[in-house]
């Protein structure tokens, strides 16, 4: 844990954030397709442009005419206490992603305790003051008015605290930095004024439509209101996921606090960062940057999946396909239409 | 011409001989066309308590409508303001409108014309032992167009804002919420008063930095000032330096709203980005323009009822001008989640860890000067006291939030709700009413109710608490800021908090209480009400000093005796 350390992690940390190179063909066909913004009139899954192009088109009916690949997928039931808020909850949620597990970590060993005892120092000292130099007990003031060992002692202390504190905090923000591998699914994720789109380029380029569900609805699927969407992000667990986000009208920001992930969707910019999710399940989040009038009711459901299990949904999507063609196909070359390769995989 | 007071010329052939008497004009020339620093001083703090009153009033209106999930009263609130059968996003955007409001009026229209231009006006004057601020006539400018621009945010309110009546973008005006997201001319009458309030701000800290640089009395060097002169002066240069950068950015607003240019859209080549680097290179010092002049007030106080000179007198006020040119390189850490690059994100979190030093250079000088000393528990001094340990409790989740890579779960949540208000809220709020209770005899010439104060203190101690630490828990259990409602789960605390609102406003109402004693039957206050621990140059005044004091300038002599 030495600087040296420190500083070839910095080195080494992948500087994907930052101004993205434009906006993609894709990104402004997605910003300019959803004009009409009330929940129902948003429709229940968007396929985007480039994906019913005219050439895509035959190859779409060639994924129907092969109905073995046709996945099935039946929305995951929430777990109690996992990935929502708890009742009178006071402390992080559980934390199912490595860098939240290392940074829930940083946050209960390090830094409350420390915060801990210097708000208790502070307040003994002020008690000790009350008790002992009250004008009944000490009625005269002493005149000190320096004392050099002391001051250099009360700059020197707290020095080396924050030394302590910064070092694992450096190391922290580098981890989250690390770069997504090759071939990690990618989910762009848009923030429209007021719902989510998740966009799968890797496996087809289909968007899913996310709005938040009536508290009715909510309640009678068993899950919290106000954080169940009608359409999930599905992911795959145990591995990687490069998440990219933007906004589209106004700045929005994705958040799922039980996977310690916070990424602004900015207009005209792509961000970008790894997220892993350690095990299958459903992780409620909440858009986290004001974007307006219904800035609390655009919720973000997660929903990580065994890798089959995702292939699967991944099927019933339109558009949908999975294998290592797909990706290839997909992953270069934005301007071009690339999904229309895509389907080349089931017919193979 | 520094030195010589600004109505000799007048007043000289006259009134020289009788420094008794105290020649005022009539009601409309004094308190509309005033150039007595006193005076707008008064007008300042009278300001400040109406827009407090006002701020604090639409925080109560949030705290009613989060008391429990579900939206419950932002109807009636949209109608009372003037929209008939407000429709679901009319009720949404006035939360927006309320969320904003509340942050600007008890930032630029509370705090810093109560503790800048009431206190600062008021003391600095008499502390450096000069007859009145430099530029009298400016110093009245300074006022009325703070007053202006609290009128220019009203007005807003009633105007078409978008999806409902008002600016409904966070007191932040982030682009391009505050641009294409907001259709109306309500965003442009928020940001006239944030250029109005701010022109204002701008004028009072050339006025301050004039007055401390040139009318100090004889004898009276930067080291002998007192602290909170001191941490006037480096406020003001914060202003200086700052508040430009604000106009700019909100005037590029005002050009893309209005004028087709494109600085913060991504479609002409520009950045939404860029404004918050902006707003935030003005935004950080911003807050220790709120604080460092309550810093000063606690000094002084401190300092009076420990009967000792504040210990590490250099160390202090050095780590004021630490803190002060720190705070303008720290700004990106309100942003960490927009996509900065890495070793933009460890520079960031680095540097904002350094200011905890200098602060705590002054928690714990502050506790050194209590230190052997001989308290007197006098109302001041125990708001003085509160104020210690609610801001070091503040100051030290701010080294949480420090960490990008902590942040990256609680920005945006409720745990910053309950930093910043237990730094403000809490902290400058709390320094303002220790100074309040300090210098208002001195000030109206009547002794408060001790009893009142203390009672006061208590109950306000109890409120807060109550109303802002459960927000560390919404924080970390991740309920967002900013919303009107919320999942079931975060029920259990938003009921304590506002509660715990209810508590404050009571103490308040003893405030007021208070007040109405002190005019109606308030002991008459002598020159010296705190007795000898109080040695800053008001304290040879009367109370209330006279209309214009120090026609003959003070001598400080060797032993910072003042004659």
């Amino acid at each position: 844990m030495s600087l040296a350390d420190t500083a070839r992690s910095m080195g080494k940390a992948f500087r994907t954030l930052g101004v993205a190179a434009a906006l993609t063909f894709g990104t402004q066909a997605s910003a300019a397709a959803p004009v009409a913004p009330t929940a129902a009139a948003a429709p229940a899954v968007a396929v985007s442009s480039e994906a019913v192009s005219d050439s895509a088109a035959p190859a779409a009916d060639a994924v129907a005419a092969v109905p073995v690949d046709k996945g099935s997928y039946v929305p995951m039931k929430p777990t109690p206490g996992k990935g929502q808020p708890v009742d009178g909850g006071w402390t992080f949620q559980d934390q199912y992603s490595e860098t939240g597990e290392q940074a829930l970590w940083m946050h209960d060993y390090l830094l409350m305790p420390v915060i801990v005892v210097i708000s208790l120092l502070v307040l003994a000292l002020l008690l000790v003051v009350m008790a002992k130099f009250n004008a009944r007990k000490n009625p005269v003031a002493s005149k000190t008015s320096h004392n050099t060992l002391i001051e250099v002692v009360w700059t020197l202390v707290p020095v080396l605290i924050l030394v302590v504190i910064a070092v694992p905090s450096i190391r922290l923000l580098a981890h989250q930095y690390d770069p997504a591998p090759k071939g990690a699914v990618t989910v762009k994720v848009t923030g429209y004024q007021w719902y989510w789109g998740y966009t799968y380029p890797d496996n087809g380029g289909f968007e899913v439509i996310s709005n938040m569900l009536p508290d009715a609805d909510a309640v009678k699927n068993g899950e919290p209101a106000q954080l169940a969407v009608d359409n999930r992000m599905v992911i795959p667990a145990g591995e990687p996921i490069r998440i990219q986000t933007i906004g589209s009208d106004v700045i929005h920001a994705f958040a799922v606090p039980s996977l310690w992930f916070k990424l602004d969707a900015v207009p005209g910019r792509i961000n970008e960062k790894v997220l892993m999710v350690k095990e299958p399940g459903l992780y409620y989040g909440q858009c986290s940057e004001l974007c307006g009038a219904r800035h609390g009711f655009m919720p973000i459901a997660v929903e990580a999946l065994p890798r089959d299990k995702f292939e699967a949904w991944v099927k019933t999507q339109p558009g949908g396909t999975v294998g290592p063609a797909a990706e290839t196909a997909a992953a270069p070359a934005a301007p071009a239409p690339a999904a229309v390769a895509a389907p080349a995989a089931p017919a193979a | 011409m520094a030195t010589i007071p600004a109505n000799e010329g007048f007043d000289a052939h006259d009134h020289a001989h009788d420094h008794d008497h105290d020649h005022k004009p009539s009601f409309f020339a004094r308190w509309f066309m005033s150039t007595n620093h006193k005076d707008i001083g008064t007008l300042y703090l009278i300001f400040a308590i109406f827009a407090g009153v006002v701020g604090g009033a639409v925080s109560g209106m949030m705290r009613a409508e989060l008391a429990y999930p579900g939206i419950q009263y932002l109807g009636y609130f949209a109608e009372l303001l003037g929209t008939a059968n407000p429709s679901f996003d009319e009720q949404l955007h006035l939360w927006n409108v309320l969320i904003t409001a509340h942050g600007l009026i008890m930032v630029f229209f509370m705090v810093m014309p109560a503790i800048i231009g009431g206190f600062g006006n008021w003391f600095v004057p008499i502390m450096i032992g000069a007859p009145d601020m430099a530029f009298p006539r400016m110093n009245n400018v300074s006022f009325w167009l703070t007053f202006v621009g609290f009128c220019s945010l009203m007005f807003s309110a009633f105007m078409p804002g978008g999806t409902g009546q008002g600016a409904g973008t966070g007191w932040t005006v982030y682009a391009p919420l505050s641009t294409s997201g907001s259709v109306g001319p309500a965003v442009d009458f928020a940001i006239f008063s944030l250029h109005l309030s701010g022109a204002g701000s701008i004028l009072g800290a050339v006025n301050f930095i004039t007055t401390i640089f040139n009318m100090r009395a004889p004898g009276m060097t930067l080291h002998k000032m007192p602290l909170f002169v001191w941490s006037v002066l480096v406020t003001a240069f914060l202003l200086l330096l700052a508040l430009p950068v604000l106009a700019a950015a909100i005037t590029m607003l005002l050009t893309d709203r209005n004028f087709g240019t494109t600085f913060f859209d991504p479609a002409g080549g520009g950045d939404p980005v860029l404004y918050q680097h902006l707003f935030w290179f003005f935004g950080h010092p911003e807050v220790y323009i709120m604080i460092l002049p309550g810093f000063g007030i606690i000094s002084q106080i401190i300092s009076t009822f420990s009967k000792k000179p504040v210990f590490g007198y250099l160390g202090m006020a050095y780590a004021m001008v630490a803190i002060g040119v720190v705070g303008f390189i720290v700004w990106a850490h309100h942003m960490y989640t927009t996509g900065l690059d890495v070793n933009t994100k460890m520079y960031f979190t680095a540097a904002t860890m350094v200011i905890a030093v200098p602060t705590g250079i002054k928690i714990f000088s502050w506790i050194a000067t209590m230190w052997g000393g001989s308290l007197e528990f006098k109302s001041p001094m125990v708001w003085a006291m509160g104020f210690i340990f609610l801001f070091t409790v503040g100051g030290v989740t701010g080294v949480v939030l420090a960490n990008g890579g902590i942040d990256d779960n609680l920005h945006d949540t409720y745990y910053v709700v309950a930093h910043f208000h237990y730094v403000l809220s809490l902290g400058a709020v709390t320094s303002l009413f220790a100074g309040f209770f300090y210098w208002f005899p001195k000030m109206s010439g009547r002794m408060h109710s001790e009893f009142l104060s203390h009672l006061q203190f208590w109950v306000f101690f109890i409120g807060v608490n109550t109303l802002f630490f459960p927000m560390h828990f919404l924080g970390v259990q991740g309920m967002p800021r900013r919303y009107p409602d919320y999942a079931q789960a975060y029920s259990y605390w938003n009921e304590i908090a506002s509660l715990g609102y209810v508590i404050m406003a009571a103490s308040i109402v003893i405030f007021f209480v208070n007040m109405a004693y002190a005019f109606l039957a308030g002991k008459k206050a002598a020159g010296n009400y705190w007795g000898e621990g109080a040695t800053t140059l008001e304290w040879t005044l009367s109370s209330p000093p006279p209309f214009h004091q120090f026609e003959t300038l003070p001598v400080i002599d060797d032993a910072a005796h003042a004659h």
